[in-house]
């Protein structure tokens, strides 16, 4: 029934890596001439990166495809050749029908020529025919919502209005494969609101569309399968539940050890640096699976940069869909909050998580309690599997998403009869 | 898509369904040109005369550069016209892959349409040039002949021979910047190296061979020749060098399209 519209056939992308813009004069080319070859060879071999490598799937008609994986992942690259902008070192890809990008809004737009010369110009370049553009030109300007300004030099423009008119120009054009990168939808709530609006038309009205996203809902709401890049290869592909599962856990696979690098994605004044997040069990040995009702200890290490009078720590649990199931404060209890002086801290959370089996993961921070004002925030350090197994043999649970997240304590007892059935008496 | 598949005929074919935006390109840079300057189109009125003034007073009255019976402005003017072109089309031409940087690495398109459109946009100075050549030649009473219907002609070649040298210096400026400040010395040298503000009579006799090698020769001859009268280019040294340098058109041409192709699939990492 559904068609291929895209075919990737063990793409490779290799890439010279390093001192490439400065290697690159012609003095430098003199010079690698004179040099023997074995160790031009040798030299070309250290320099280089496989950017994709043995990469192979395919995008049905109508499919919405999420492209995940982290920055460096291969992602870019992998657009970059799908869109023709640069060749691949090996294999094939074959595109069925028209390409276009939502890669980049507003290419060739020029801040000297008004709205309308632009609308014209990025069109063409975006492979539109003058006609076409002047069909639908009307239509893009009230799209864009610039009516007024569409004689005006483009460099008078706010950003917004800029950013609407060159998607309005981009969302124009039709392919049968669209290809849109995030980038893009770092506009504003409204801006992004209609990127995916247009997403949605798109893909129901059968065309086919893939998406890079770091954007996990994004990617559940519009993506129907998705595959999952690492280091230049496909590590992950199916339904895009199933593959952003295993990118969440993915993402944060090696801090096992709970170190929060300082470039790590983080909100905060700053005042405190969170350092280390790990869990430890009885014996204080650092675990990522925990047995059912086990309890743990949570050790958050942290550095403090200047004088704090009210500070709390914070230690929540998240889904990794990231929906926060339950939070620990250190002023829980009407315990008073911290005074620190700067150094270097460990603090320590006793608990026993009372979750069900599932894939979970720690999200840590410190905060000041009087202002409300964080001073560090870090989501997802680590990933938690609560076990289907506990330390006493017996107690068990079927893993099943639908039966929530939380583990009450406390115990049924045994059924105590009560009289008897109503049935039995009615015979 | 698949890298082996590229064959220089049918991308040339496939430049015919970009035309749309070779002339958007073309257009963009005129628009862009001189939209911001305030005496606009002028420069290009402006920029010639002044030329024109400083050429007549060192090589016409001060070093008497031979002109026959046309008078020095003139004489010079109709070189100057197709080699201003020239050497802006070239200029522009060499630095437009790595101008345009913004624009290949982004979006699909034939390369090609790059360099080609820079060419493309010195026609709307050249026409306008053109202006001021008719100024002269009403200034001094001068009619040209039906020759002048051989024009276009050299127009096509100092056109093609832009675009060779272009489509080679544009594709190695991506990877060698140094192109970039080489350029401009080239077309120093290479206009003094063609009869723009001296004829070819002035030239010995044993050099006249090199000069009649060089493309640029043959159109600024060829322009005089149309449009002031004197001899036809070639008449001064020989038709076969004439036509040698049309075979290094072709062959400048052809080598550069072959360069061009060969490395365009690279421009996007290395620029």
């Amino acid at each position: 029934m559904s068609n291929v519209a895209v075919e990737v056939r063990d793409l490779g992308k290799l890439y010279r890596i390093g001192r490439k813009k400065s290697a690159d004069t012609l003095r430098d080319a003199v010079a690698a001439a004179a040099r023997g070859r074995a160790r031009r060879d040798q030299e070309e071999a250290e320099r280089t990166l496989w950017a994709l490598r043995d990469v192979s799937f395919e995008v049905q008609e109508g499919e919405v495809l999420g492209v995940l994986g982290k920055n460096g992942a291969g992602k870019s690259t992998l657009f970059k050749i799908l869109a023709r902008v640069t060749e691949p070192t090996e294999g094939q890809v074959t595109v069925y029908g028209r390409m276009g990008s939502l890669l980049e809004v507003g290419t060739g737009f020029h801040p000297e020529l008004t709205g309308r010369e632009n609308v014209f110009l990025n069109g063409v370049i975006l492979g539109m025919k003058r006609r076409d553009i002047e069909r639908k030109f009307d239509e893009i300007v009230a799209f864009s919502g610039v009516e007024r300004f569409i004689d005006t030099p483009v460099k008078r423009y706010s950003s917004g209005m800029y950013a609407r008119l060159a998607f309005a120009v981009a969302s124009s054009v039709e392919p049968d494969v669209l290809l849109v990168d995030e980038v893009l939808s770092v506009g504003d709530a409204e801006f992004q609101k209609r990127c995916f609006e247009r997403m949605h038309a798109l893909s129901s009205s059968g065309k086919t569309v893939l998406f890079i996203s770091h954007s996990m809902p994004a990617v559940r709401a519009l993506c129907s399968r998705a595959i999952l890049l690492a280091e230049g290869r496909v590590v992950d592909e199916g339904s895009a539940e199933e593959v952003v599962a295993r990118y969440l856990r993915a993402d944060f696979e090696p801090s096992s050890e709970g170190t929060i690098a300082p470039s790590a994605p983080r909100v905060g004044t700053g005042e405190v640096l969170l350092r280390r997040a790990q869990v430890l069990d009885r014996l204080g040995k650092p675990v990522s699976r925990l047995l059912l009702g086990q309890p743990v200890s949570i050790l958050l290490a942290f550095e403090v940069r200047q004088p704090i009078e009210d500070a709390i720590l914070e230690a929540g649990i998240s889904t990794t869909d990231g929906v926060r199931v339950t939070t620990s404060f250190s002023n829980d209890g009407g315990r008073a909050p911290d005074v620190l002086r700067p150094g270097s801290y460990e603090a320590r959370l006793d608990i026993e998580p009372g979750l069900l089996p599932r894939s979970y993961t720690l999200d840590v921070g410190a905060h000041h309690v009087n202002r409300g004002l964080t001073m560090d925030f870090v989501q997802g350090v680590l990933s938690l599997e609560v076990l289907n197994e506990s330390e006493t043999s017996g107690d068990r649970h079927l893993p099943n998403p639908t039966r929530g997240f939380v583990r009450p304590s406390g115990m049924w007892q045994r059924p105590t009869r009560v009289g008897d059935s109503p049935t039995e008496g009615g015979r | 898509m698949n890298p082996a598949r590229r064959s220089l005929v049918a991308g040339l074919g496939e430049l015919a369904e970009y035309r749309e935006l070779l002339f958007y390109l073309a257009w963009r840079d005129i628009k862009v040109r001189y939209k911001q300057a305030v005496l606009g189109v002028a420069w290009i009125v402006i920029q010639p005369v002044v030329s024109i003034a400083i050429f007549s007073f060192l090589f016409g009255r001060l070093l008497k550069v031979p002109t026959g019976d046309v008078p020095y402005p003139v004489f010079a003017y109709a070189a100057l016209l197709p080699w201003n072109y020239f050497a802006g089309a070239l200029t522009r031409g060499s630095g437009s892959l790595v101008g345009s940087a913004g624009l290949f690495t982004k979006v699909y398109f034939p390369r090609l349409v790059i360099p080609l459109s820079a060419i493309l946009g010195g026609l709307v100075d050249l026409g306008i040039s053109f202006l001021v050549l008719i100024g002269l030649m009403l200034i001094y009473g001068i009619t040209p002949s039906l020759l002048i219907l051989t024009l276009p002609a050299f127009i096509v070649l100092a056109s093609l021979t832009a675009l060779g040298f272009s489509l080679w210096l544009s594709a190695l400026n991506v990877r060698y910047r140094d192109v970039g400040h080489l350029v401009p010395f080239f077309v120093q040298i290479w206009m003094y190296a063609t009869p723009v503000v001296y004829g070819t009579d002035l030239i010995p006799d044993r050099f006249r061979p090199l000069l009649a090698l060089n493309p640029m020769t043959t159109v600024t001859e060829g322009f005089r020749w149309a449009l002031v009268g004197g001899a036809p280019p070639g008449s001064t040294t020989s038709f076969a060098l004439v036509g040698g340098s049309l075979g290094l058109v072709v062959i400048v041409l052809w080598t550069g399209l072959v360069y061009f192709r060969r490395t365009e699939q690279t421009f996007a990492d290395v620029v």
